[in-house]
């Protein structure tokens, strides 16, 4: 082996050991767990069983996926319905102008989602700003229950994930050719249809890089029900989370854990298809 | 009217984004310990901070665990990103496929399957559990944001060099890494904040004797809102600010 192929393979070894040892293998441990049976001790035995997927389509496991995803698809429309005008509008603000908004979106993106969080719970408290200003501005009498229930959740949610939706938005619709509306209209397009046949399937690829960016992180987010929402509120992260460190029930936590995986995997996989497909339709 | 739409739909959006962390800025200066309302400018829980010794614990072993897990990262993934850009071999696509699925797979797995492993290899969770996890997590960053940046310039560049008679890592240290060196050090920082800010991931692979300081600030957060808690945010939010612009002004440099 020459010093060249020895460099190289170094530089590849590391990286692919490192994957190998801290990706690959606990991700096989995690679908390997999920089919073996339950035990104290040593938190899994053989032999192999399905018994915990078929306890997560019990009604009871069953309602707390659904309801993670219920909660995971309505943070992601929201994320869309607020990201896509203001994407848009961004995109198309002053070229001088842009590299400071952009930077005002990509600051709360890196900043922990704890600390949003946290700073969530001084405006909703009972007795936090919001309430204090309504109160005093006579607007109500009472204070408004804000904290510790659904909707708090969904403002946590949205708060955290709204910059992974606009970043992917943003990234797209700032390379859209002008010229191409521009021809639509000129062909007499109204307004609408511009919107319709131009825009949104050039942006199809950031609006689904977003919704993934979003969906994914919005059902494992567990602090954020555990700080903004009631004792009721779950999602599969708090769900994992508690078969992990409070009932230590390994195989089942992992059946869970696998189907946050297979979501991804399809998620994923749908990301392709459309781009292929995306970019076939862009080149012909 | 319409443009009046327009502004308002961004100045909302922002307000939104920003509105909460200056009210928590705000009010780490407040004097008031038990009400929202304005007590006047004080520095106290500040001053309380430094006197917290468990909680200058939790930072230094936060910033500790951040500065080395980053250094690695970026080591690793700066050597990764440039032979996958310079050079065709057979598990390229494998290695961007799992490059692409570690940053998209959801933390919480990340989280328990490191755990699991941990606890099989039989190490006690602390300091090397939590730097081998940050150190996964923070690899893929690096390996994206440097690749990037290779691959923006010219090969002829190399080409000249091993003509010269450039031996394999001189190449690599006197000609490519000077001139990636920027996105080398943007992914540097910003894998210092995303291991700095990391809840997920670490509360499953630290253990209590090793704590952190985005664990220490949920546990007390779960207690409730105290204007400690603020001025410790408020500290942390600066932190990350800090390498997120200075990441960003090395990000930009190329574009000159």
């Amino acid at each position: 082996m020459n010093e060249r192929q020895g460099f190289k393979f170094f530089a590849v070894f590391l990286n692919m050991a490192w994957f190998a040892v801290f990706v690959l293998v606990p991700g096989l441990m995690v679908v390997v767990v999920s089919f073996l049976a339950r035990a104290t001790g040593t938190f899994f035995a053989l032999p192999f069983t399905l018994s915990h997927y078929r306890e997560l389509m019990d009604p009871v496991y069953a309602r707390v996926l659904g309801n993670s995803l219920i909660y995971s698809l309505n943070t992601t429309l929201l994320c869309l319905f607020i990201s896509y005008p203001f994407a848009w509008l961004l995109s198309r603000a002053p070229r001088q102008k842009r590299p400071l908004l952009l930077m005002m979106v990509i600051i709360p993106f890196w900043t922990s989602s704890l600390i949003r969080t946290y700073a969530l719970v001084i405006l909703m408290k009972a007795n936090g700003i919001i309430n204090t200003v309504l109160l005093a501005t006579g607007i109500i009498s009472e204070p408004l229950p804000m904290l510790y229930t659904d909707f708090a959740v969904y403002v946590g949610l949205v708060y955290s994930l709204l910059p992974f939706m606009i970043l992917p938005l943003y990234a797209v619709m700032e390379k859209m050719d002008t010229r191409l509306m521009e021809a639509a209209r000129d062909l007499g397009a109204t307004g609408f249809q511009v919107f319709y046949h131009v825009v949104l399937p050039l942006s199809l690829p950031g609006i689904m890089a977003g919704c993934i960016m979003v969906f994914l992180p919005a059902m494992g987010l567990f602090y954020i029900p555990d700080l903004l929402g009631g004792a009721k509120t779950m999602l599969v992260g708090n769900f994992i989370k508690n078969q992990f460190l409070t009932t230590v029930n390994w195989p089942f936590g992992s059946a869970a854990s696998v189907f946050l995986l297979l979501l991804m995997v399809l998620m994923l996989g749908i990301y392709f298809f459309l781009s292929s497909r995306f970019n076939r339709n862009q080149a012909s | 009217m319409k443009r009046w739409i327009k502004i308002s739909w961004v100045s909302v959006v922002f307000a939104f984004l920003y509105g909460p962390l200056l009210v928590l800025m705000v009010f780490s200066f407040n004097q008031a310990r038990y009400t929202t309302a304005w007590q006047g400018f004080s520095l106290e829980w500040y001053q309380r901070l430094l006197g917290n010794q468990q909680l200058l614990d939790a930072f230094f072993n936060s910033l500790t665990v951040a500065f080395f897990s980053s250094l690695v990262a970026t080591f690793m993934g700066t050597l990764g990103a440039f032979v996958v850009a310079w050079y065709r071999f057979a598990g390229r696509k494998l290695f961007f496929g799992l490059v692409y699925s570690v940053m998209m797979s959801p933390d919480i797995v990340m989280g328990i399957s490191l755990l699991m492993l941990f606890i099989m290899a039989g190490l006690t969770p602390g300091f090397f559990t939590l730097l081998a996890a940050h150190i996964t997590f923070c690899l893929p960053f690096v390996i994206v944001l440097v690749h990037a940046r290779i691959s923006g310039f010219d090969p002829a560049v190399v080409d000249a060099a091993r003509d010269l008679g450039a031996r394999e890592h001189e190449v690599f240290f006197r000609i490519i890494l000077p001139m990636i060196l920027p996105a080398v050090l943007a992914g540097w920082l910003l894998s210092f904040t995303l291991s700095l800010d990391d809840v997920i991931i670490s509360f499953f692979v630290t253990g209590p004797g090793f704590e952190i300081l985005p664990l220490k600030i949920y546990s007390m957060v779960k207690l409730g809102v105290t204007p400690e808690v603020n001025a410790l945010c408020t500290v942390l939010f600066i932190l990350t600010l800090a390498a997120v612009l200075a990441a960003h002004v090395l990000i930009k440099e190329k574009k000159k």
